[in-house]
């Protein structure tokens, strides 16, 4: 089964204090400088809508945000143009962007080190029902290639995966690993 | 650009209706003979607007970033998708929903795209519609299939054709309607899509129904037909009709609709207008676009000339049994409740109690409420949509509708049932209190996402929402029933022309800097179908307009008179005061930066043409000067209006503009006469023949008003003429001041 438009969210340490208005002015410094690898085109401002898309900075390729969905504050890719090769490098491609952005952020100095990563959960979308509907099916079938994949990304430690199984909603794991990690540590294992 | 999208298009084979499946197909074979290069690009335009695609701001390749134009290098290189609109940028998808009407599973739909193909918000418009941002053209055509299988078209959402038909979102339930209008405008709605009298009109054609005149909620004084409902008794039988409206419009310059007939039977709407649409195909305006729209063949030809002819046209066609098919079914049609209905149980936390005030209305069944639910300036996100489809499941039969004021209303709850749902729409963030008062604030798109945007109408409507819902109006029913709407530009997408406090977007140079201003219109009418415009009192740096709305609220509550409404207090002190109370807020304090960026938006607007610690604000060009005073012109002409001089009115608008034009004049002929027609004749010379004073998206239509206004100069103006030259000049002054803005920096002269 082919995965496409994967979508990956790291979960913020104290969403609680932070304030997603100083990220405006970062995202339009990405876009100004065009410091990912996607072409950055312009910011959507959803402060106002709970529980949702927070701010995001719209690419062509993916879209990166301090979303706020289901009230779980993360630093999220969404991968929106295709991405040749296997659905590992789909994998490690979308949660390599997210982690450098994410350190990014960590890094900015206008954020005074408030967007930091909590050092353990991860959740993982397919933002494609077509490709990878919300069904037991499709779990059973991604479920080894998850695994095989997260356990590079926590160099062997232990993690729990949670599926979301409503089959209204997108094909979703909430991943916590059993110990803290970096950034680095996570980007650190996924390239060696 | 989604992997999926061959996908689609083979699993729902089959599964759409044939009508619409054959449109998509035809559109899908469009999208692939553009990206060949072998369809025209003007053409492509106009075929995917006229399924309801949308470009968006930027789509042109171009950025300011906040110190530099920055150009877009997108993969498909320079293949467009219209005149100067990038094949890859990001696009609009709007998304028609005939009188707002909706189920369950069209709601878990659109939360699918939102989530897949946009940005997670399905936004809900002025016009009932949604819309979807940041699409990719090769989406679009997956996007309707998916649309077309749970019977949702895209087609004529936008282009010159007959947009969504509006409807009154209590039809059926409302205590004061007539009878219920929801059958004749889904049948109107599906008439017209399609119809081959509609495919040649010079600009786009709204519809509108109420089911009563004295309530705002069809807003059909704004519409190019409106639709009202009546009863008479014919020979001992009551019969339904419309009173019928013709040529109302927003805009730039709002014009009020003239009633065409009082009463047309219900089996006359749609021949009726398809009469109406056959003469704006024929006789309306099709090269300028400022004037194609049907209000503008009416105010030439006047409404009794146009009745005639739109009654003779009548009789030319052929009898089509759509006209009256379904005339027996909108006899039956009635809606009817889940759950039995009861009282509303007591007791409740004091937002719950809040909320019961201000968001709920009593049907006229008895038991049974509307339920508003609030969405902050129309966005509403994926999870949200399946709360409120599973909402809409557990307590009705799925009777859901979209609102001109941006919010959804969920008919046909039972009174006993209130806790309950007030539970489950908090669960879902969905219980906000304050739907239709103050702090429900609407706004069109605006600089984030428009192409037309010049102020962030969205930026100062959070700004706003967020302040007004931290204060607490509900010891004042006055204030707290206010409406406030915000449209980024004169095009009155937000409807403010319709407010008692209503803002659009203009721009305004300060010390040779543009800053993003916000123009003040005040005492517009929202109640008896939008039964009267407001004014513009003058233009308000973006920054100050919270101060506005705090100023001319207060002053409400401490001067008004007992049980004076808000337009009526406006009326009473007089502009005069009123532009008085907001003079020390008309400027950018000294030496603020802030003042240079607008809400939401840290970019400092022009930040290119401005030297660091450049603030020079207190340089002033004798050409603002002179702007400035042919502003005050326009004030003088509004006293003059309101003080019944009709004809002065007329006179003193039209010689603002002279004004106006003379100002920019005077920058390439100092020398220029008083004389009017030299004035209009160097004018157009060096600003209209140039293209300098041109609109990016209006054109010249400006610069029209000011050689029309002179070409009439000697005429006598009755009240209708006095006040649309009184708007034509606010909105020319307006563009003097963007060409100015255009023009290098300050001049000397």
């Amino acid at each position: 089964m082919d995965i496409q438009h994967v979508n990956v969210k790291l979960l913020v340490g104290n969403p609680q204090s932070v304030d997603l208005e100083p990220l405006i002015p970062v995202f339009h410094r990405w876009i100004e400088g065009q410091v990912c690898d996607e072409l950055l085109l312009d910011i959507a401002d959803y402060r106002h809508v709970p529980a949702g898309p927070g701010v995001a900075l719209i690419g062509h390729q993916a879209d990166y945000s301090l979303d706020n969905t289901d009230n779980r504050l993360g630093v999220r890719y969404n991968r929106k143009a295709p991405f040749d090769g296997t659905n590992r490098d789909r994998l490690k491609q979308a949660v390599c962007s997210v982690l450098k952005a994410c350190q990014r952020l960590e890094e900015d100095a206008a954020l005074r080190g408030k967007i930091r990563f909590n050092g353990q959960d991860v959740d993982l979308f397919i933002n494609d029902r077509m490709l990878a509907p919300n069904y037991e099916e499709t779990r059973q079938l991604l479920d080894p290639e998850f695994k095989a994949f997260f356990d590079t990304l926590f160099r062997g430690g232990d993690y729990s995966m949670i599926y979301d199984t409503d089959p209204r909603h997108l094909l979703r794991i909430s991943v916590r690993a059993s110990r803290l990690f970096t950034v680095s540590d996570l980007i650190r294992n996924l390239v060696s | 650009m989604k992997a999926s999208n061959a996908l689609w298009k083979e699993h729902l084979a089959g599964k759409m209706p044939e009508d619409l499946a054959r449109e998509v197909d035809i559109f899908d074979s469009e999208v692939a003979l553009r990206k060949q290069g072998k369809l025209d690009e003007r053409l492509f335009a106009e075929t995917r607007l006229r399924r309801g695609t949308y470009g968006q701001r930027y789509d042109n390749g171009q950025r300011h970033d906040g110190s530099k134009v920055q150009e877009m290098k997108y993969p498909s290189g320079t293949l467009t998708k219209g005149p100067s609109t990038m094949w890859d940028a990001p696009g609009m998808q709007r998304i028609k929903i005939p009188a707002g009407g909706l189920h369950a599973e069209q709601l878990e739909s659109l939360a699918q795209l939102a989530e897949e193909y946009s940005d997670g918000i399905a936004h809900v418009t002025t016009r009932q519609d949604f819309q979807l941002h940041y699409v990719h053209i090769e989406d679009a055509p997956t996007i309707m299939r998916r649309l077309a299988a749970v019977r949702i078209t895209t087609r004529e959402a936008c282009g010159n054709s007959v947009r969504n038909v509006t409807a009154c979102p209590y039809a059926g339930t409302c205590m004061d309607e007539v009878f219920d209008v929801t059958p004749y405008a889904k049948a109107l709605s599906k008439f017209l899509l399609g119809h081959p009298d509609c495919q040649n009109f010079g600009r786009k054609f709204k519809p509108a129904f109420s089911g009563c005149a004295q309530h705002a909620c069809g807003l059909t004084s704004l519409h190019d037909i409106g639709f009202i409902a009546v009863k008479r008794n014919e020979n001992g039988v009551e019969k339904r009709g419309f009173d019928v409206y013709v040529g109302g419009g927003l805009g730039a310059v709002p014009y009020m609709a003239k009633r065409f007939d009082s009463f047309v039977p219900v089996e006359e709407i749609l021949p009726l207008t398809q009469a109406v649409a056959r003469v704006f195909a024929r006789l309306g305006e099709k090269k300028n676009r400022s004037r194609a729209r049907i209000k503008f063949l009416i105010q030439d030809l006047g409404i009794d000339k146009f009745r005639d002819l739109v009654l003779e046209e009548r009789k030319t066609l052929t009898p089509d049994p759509r006209w009256t098919s379904f005339l027996k079914d909108a006899e039956e049609f009635t809606e009817t409740p889940l759950r039995p209905g009861g009282e509303t149980p007591n007791g409740g936390s004091e937002r719950y109690q809040h909320w019961l005030k201000t968001n709920i209305r009593p049907q006229k069944q008895p038991g049974y409420v509307v339920v508003t639910v609030a969405l902050p300036l129309g966005d509403i996100t994926a999870n949200q949509l399946r709360f409120l489809a599973d909402i809409v499941r557990k307590f009705t039969k799925e009777t859901v509708r979209t609102t001109v004021e941006q919010n959804f209303v969920i008919r046909w709850v039972s009174r006993k049932d209130l806790p309950e749902i007030y539970e489950a729409l908090d669960a879902a963030r969905l219980a906000d209190p304050g739907a239709g008062t103050i702090v429900d604030v609407v706004t069109c798109p605006g600089t984030d996402t428009c192409k037309l945007g010049i102020s962030s109408s969205r930026g100062l409507a959070a700004e706003l929402h967020k302040r007004l819902a931290e204060c607490n109006f509900q010891s004042d029913d006055a204030v707290e029933n206010l409406h406030i709407k915000i449209s980024g530009c004169f095009n009155s997408c937000g409807q403010h022309h319709i407010a008692d406090l209503g803002f659009y977007g203009v721009s305004r140079k300060v010390g040779g800097y543009a800053v993003p201003h916000f123009q003040v219109v005040l005492g517009g009418e929202w109640e008896n179908n939008a039964g009267s415009y407001g004014l513009p009192v003058g233009a308000i740096p973006s920054k100050n307009v919270p101060k506005v709305v705090t100023r001319l609220t207060g002053r409400y509550v401490e001067g008004r008179n007992p049980g004076e409404s808000f337009k009526e207090f406006i009326q009473r002190i007089g502009k005069a005061e009123l532009k008085g109370m907001l003079d020390d807020l008309a400027r950018p304090p000294a030496g603020d930066r802030s003042y240079f960026s607008d809400w939401g938006d840290p970019r400092e607007y022009t930040l290119e043409d401005m030297g660091t610690g450049e603030c020079a604000g207190e340089v002033v060009s004798s050409v603002e000067f002179d702007l400035g005073a042919a502003e005050r012109e326009v004030f003088e002409a509004q006293l003059a209006f309101e003080n019944g001089r009709i004809d002065q009115a007329g006179k003193t608008a039209y010689h603002a503009m002279l004004r106006g034009a003379k100002a920019l004049v005077k920058i390439v002929n100092p020398s220029i006469s008083d004389d009017p027609d030299q004035i209009v004749a160097d004018f157009r010379k060096h600003y209209f023949d140039t293209q300098k004073f041109w609109d990016p998206f209006a054109g010249g239509k400006f610069a029209q008003y000011l050689f029309d206004a002179h070409q009439k100069a000697g005429n006598p103006h009755t009240a209708d003429s006095s006040r649309y030259l009184i708007d034509e000049a606010q909105l020319f002054i307006d563009a003097a001041h963007s060409c100015y803005n255009k023009l290098d920096a300050t001049v000397a002269v």
